[in-house]
């Protein structure tokens, strides 16, 4: 048993690891969750805002991360739309576009009085990575970089985006990101410089970078799925309704495997501590 | 570019750096694509070991080109219907790229970031041992963060007085010690950046140009 | 006639007073029109700011917007542009510099009634500014640790012995490339996935330069894959320089180092298989990584490789530290090229940064410090502040305030003051000064070169 957990071929650890994900997943396990104060302060930034506030909806992530991000985008998108804000969308990845396009199904099958180019508009995929930020914080560079919308419509023709102007007419930058150009960015080149609110979701590994600019630089931030199931939970408090709507508990359902695979985790580090010592006490006794 | 930081009326400068920067790039994207056909090419050719997948990726490669620049199944644009490429080349449901983006790509990606799980397992098993105090304490916190990430957290320490449940105590861990050394690390990398930026501009390291000695 | 004509008025009156909305009275001007250069810009921008209309009359429509006008001295008004009520300010960045303007105000209300015009007094002339004020503390501190540092390179320079402690992880360079040689297989080299406008990828291509140089004097085959041909373009300079230097021209392949996807994930996927089919002995993982680090990593050490790691990503840190034999934590990693080369002035850049460092840690010290014994007065400033906006806080009560409730006060000052007012208000102490200059540090230093 010994020299079986301490040879121990890997493939057994992904085994285990596999089914610590898949079982709870297919049996859909679910935990209550209990809101942290730092996805509240989150919350509160886009909830404490008038109806039909302007908010920016930055969504730097791609299909890898959507797994972790997609909740999390899922619950900014629903939380604004049920608050009736004005919401643009826009990407510093170029495959960020279909992420945007998911969030955006969203608003046309739960919010059909959603219109577009009125309440909502996608401004897409913007090459230049984190000079695109740099760019549109100079006055009313967002009006000139963005002449036309995802599909190609001219911005004009949109009564929200008639005037686009600037980025100080956001009340709020919300940017899900999973790595470079993403929260970091939005914070050095835009948040900061320009006192602009703004609150992130990012990757569990990204978040521990993200803290030393709380709360002045930024507002909060939601790290990985759990802060996402937490965001969902706040919600279902403030919006009942939501209790009903399955898609809106992507983070909720997500954390049952989590709390498996963590557990998973600690054994195996228990384990193989285990085995460490017994090791060293025969190696020393020998 | 330093220049600019502080002069206003040269801080478009930047901008024109940047988009010489994005010229340059897009062709080094077609150098880049050069040099991977060369390179599977070449090992198709002298059916080097695994030329097989050489095969699969000049072929991906060449099938996704094709399709993605002839926007092959896109619909033209409602406004501008007498133009066939017009369209939005990720239409759902019609374009053949947004078929790959969705069915190849996707599942593709989302696969490899996966693979972490597995190897975090397989890492936090052979590697998290208790040497020595540093690793004790570095063990201690990551059982606390990794309970207090989940309801196991509530659970096990709802007994105990607030600011030593589990969920609470993974907020402060990440808020004070994190906050600290994640600051400390950052001042460290600027002032390291700083110093590698001043050589490079002084021409003390010349390494990267490959013209030393 | 006259007895008709009576009613007709009566019906006019009666119709007024019944209707009011029909002839609603126009909406209350806004007030303290101020119109000012915008300060640290190139020019051509003035900054308007109004107090919106607060008390309208009680028959007037609500303002919906707010019209601009502008004029030179003695013409007459124009309008250049109408905002939303929700707006207070507007910058008019159309101005000619040194050509004087007024401004006029306007609120328009939802029947499309106007008020009249609130004015400025003086008028506003944009001007060009050629240093950016905001950025004086900056200047300064980058000034500090750009002179140590000059100052140390210069020093070594002239011969002066500078201690520079051990750095394992580049120690095991030499073992790790030697040991590749003896198994008679190849060494791994990834400058991670940026671009070079990236510095780490930089300083990644300045460690290639020296495990190079050994693989040349080794007689050990070198492979580089990048994700960025450009990366691939100055790796291959910077290999075959170095083979070069080591008198080893025939020995490069410039087919060792290749391009292979921007991708991140298709990168992983092709390097990771190339680990597991060629096992290379010495991997080196030098850049700026993301979640594929452990990814990397992992499978490096399942096929046994030693590995050296080195990276300024905090987040990607763990991984190599928990996978790699050896990981150059941030700093380590820009001053590998100068301890690699083993070159004396470039050894004095790390003892100039170290100096920077020392005066980092002096000003956050004294930062902490003047903030900890200030709190005091800090915190009657918050009560002071709460009073002026609605006197219902008592010092008491704010001492008694968590955290969050001061974020929340946060919030509001931030909504009623204008940032002009939260400037002089922050700047107000000296250590509140400190305060900024080493968040300067912390943020800006790290802002400026894009990391």
């Amino acid at each position: 048993m010994f020299v079986f957990f301490r040879d121990l071929d890997r493939r057994w650890i992904f085994l285990a690891m596999f089914l610590a994900i898949a079982i709870p997943l297919l049996i859909g396990i679910r935990f209550p969750e209990e809101p942290s104060q730092m996805v509240r302060n989150v919350y509160q930034e886009i909830d404490q805002l008038e109806e039909g506030a302007d908010i920016l909806l930055a969504f730097d992530f791609d299909p890898a991360s959507q797994g972790e991000l997609q909740p999390m985008a899922a619950a900014f998108t629903r939380h604004c739309a049920l608050k009736k804000h004005k919401l643009y969308f826009m990407t510093l990845w170029p495959t960020g576009v279909p992420m945007i396009e998911q969030n955006i199904r969203i608003l046309t099958t739960e919010f059909p009085e959603y219109k577009y180019g009125t309440d909502y508009v996608n401004l897409g995929y913007k090459p230049g990575m984190e000079v695109v930020i740099q760019s549109i914080v100079s006055e009313g560079n967002l009006q000139e970089l963005f002449t036309t919308d995802n599909a190609g419509t001219s911005l004009k023709s949109h009564p929200m985006t008639e005037k686009l102007g600037d980025i100080l007419k956001m009340n709020l930058i919300v940017n899900v990101s999973a790595g470079t150009p993403g929260a970091k960015e939005w914070v050095q080149y835009a948040a900061t410089p320009f006192n602009l609110n703004m609150v992130a979701g990012t990757t569990g590994v990204g978040a521990p970078a993200l803290y030393p600019y709380i709360p002045k630089q930024l507002r909060g931030i939601l790290g990985a799925i759990k802060a996402a199931a937490e965001y969902e939970q706040a919600m279902i408090e403030k919006f009942p309704d939501l209790k009903e709507n399955k898609d809106a508990q992507e983070g909720l359902r997500r954390m049952g495997p989590q709390l498996v695979a963590h557990l998973l985790i600690i054994g195996l580090i228990v384990v193989g501590n285990i085995i460490f010592f017994v090791d060293r006490r025969r190696g020393t006794t020998s | 570019m330093i220049v600019s930081y502080f002069v206003p009326p040269a801080q478009s400068w930047k901008d024109d750096f940047a988009i010489w920067f994005e010229i340059l790039a897009a062709f080094a994207f077609v150098l880049g694509a050069g040099n991977l056909l060369k390179m599977h090419l070449q090992k198709v050719s002298s059916r080097q070991a695994g030329w097989g997948f050489s095969v699969i990726t000049i072929v991906a490669f060449l099938v996704t080109l094709v399709v993605g620049l002839g926007k092959v199944g896109v619909n033209p644009n409602a406004a501008f219907p007498e133009y066939a490429w017009s369209g939005n080349k990720m239409e759902p449901g019609s374009s053949w790229f947004w078929y790959i983006f969705e069915y190849v790509y996707l599942p593709l990606a989302a696969t490899m970031f996966a693979l972490l799980a597995f190897f975090i397992a397989s890492a936090a098993f052979r590697a998290f041992r208790a040497k020595n105090i540093e690793a004790i304490l570095l063990l201690g916190t990551a059982f606390i963060v990794l309970i207090g990430r989940t309801y196991a957290g509530i659970i096990l320490t709802d007994w105990l007085p607030e600011p030593l449940r589990f969920d609470r105590l993974t907020e402060f861990i990440m808020d004070v010690f994190n906050s600290a050394g994640n600051r400390a690390i950052m001042i460290g990398i600027s002032l390291g950046i700083v110093s590698l930026s001043l050589k490079i501009l002084m021409g003390v390291d010349r390494s990267y140009l490959g013209s030393e000695e | 006639m006259r007895v008709h004509v009576l009613p007709g008025a009566l019906v006019i009156a009666a119709t007024l007073l019944l209707a009011p909305s029909a002839f609603a009275a126009p909406p209350a001007p806004p007030k303290n029109v101020t119109a000012i250069d915008r300060p640290d810009d190139a020019g051509s921008t003035i900054k308007l700011k109004w107090t919106p209309s607060t008390k309208n009359p009680a028959d007037a429509r609500p303002v919906i917007q707010y019209a601009i006008l502008r004029k030179t001295v003695g013409n007459e008004f124009k309008e250049v542009q109408t905002v939303a009520a929700t707006e207070s300010m507007f910058s008019d960045t159309d101005c000619e510099n040194g050509v004087e303007y007024l401004y006029a105000v306007i609120a328009i209300a939802s029947d499309g009634s106007r008020s009249t015009p609130a004015t400025t007094n003086t008028p506003a002339v944009a001007s060009t500014q050629y240093f950016d004020g905001k950025r004086s503390w900056f200047v300064v501190i980058l000034g500090m640790i750009t002179c140590s540092i000059i100052y140390f390179i210069n020093l070594a320079h002239r011969g002066h012995d500078l201690k520079i402690r051990k750095i394992t992880g580049l120690e095991a360079v030499n073992e790790a490339v030697g040991r590749a040689t003896e198994m008679g297989r190849s060494c791994l080299f990834i400058p991670g996935i940026q671009d070079i406008n990236d510095i780490q990828t930089v300083a990644g291509i300045t460690v290639l330069s020296r495990v190079a140089g050994l693989a040349a004097e080794y007689d050990a085959t070198l492979e580089v894959p990048t994700s960025r041909s450009l990366v691939m373009t100055m790796a291959r300079e910077t290999v075959e320089a170095a083979y070069l230097a080591a008198g080893r021209p025939d020995a490069y392949r410039e087919d060792n180092i290749y391009y292979l996807t921007d991708e991140q994930f298709g990168y992983v996927a092709g390097v990771t298989g190339t680990m597991v089919r060629e096992k290379p002995a010495a991997c080196f993982y030098m850049g700026a990584f993301f979640a594929e680090s452990l990814i990397l990593a992992e499978t490096g050490n399942s096929i046994g490789a030693i590995q050296v790691a080195g990276t300024a990503m905090p987040s990607q840190l763990p991984f190599f530290v928990a996978a790699c034999d050896y990981t150059l934590i941030g700093e380590e990693f820009f001053a590998a090229s100068a301890y690699l080369s083993g070159e004396k002035h470039q050894l004095g850049s790390l003892k100039g940064q170290d100096v920077g460092k020392l005066f980092g840690a002096i000003l956050l010290v004294v930062g902490c410090l003047l903030a900890t014994f200030s709190l005091n007065s800090s915190k009657a400033t918050f009560t002071r502040l709460d009073k002026n906006r609605d006197g219902s806080i008592s010092q008491s009560e704010s001492s008694q305030m968590s955290k969050a409730e001061f974020a929340e006060i946060d919030k509001d000052k931030n909504n009623t003051l204008d940032s002009e007012e939260i400037g002089s208000f922050k700047s107000g102490t000296v250590a509140e000064s400190l305060q900024s200059a080493t968040d300067y540090i912390k943020d800006n230093l790290l802002g400026s070169n894009g990391f």
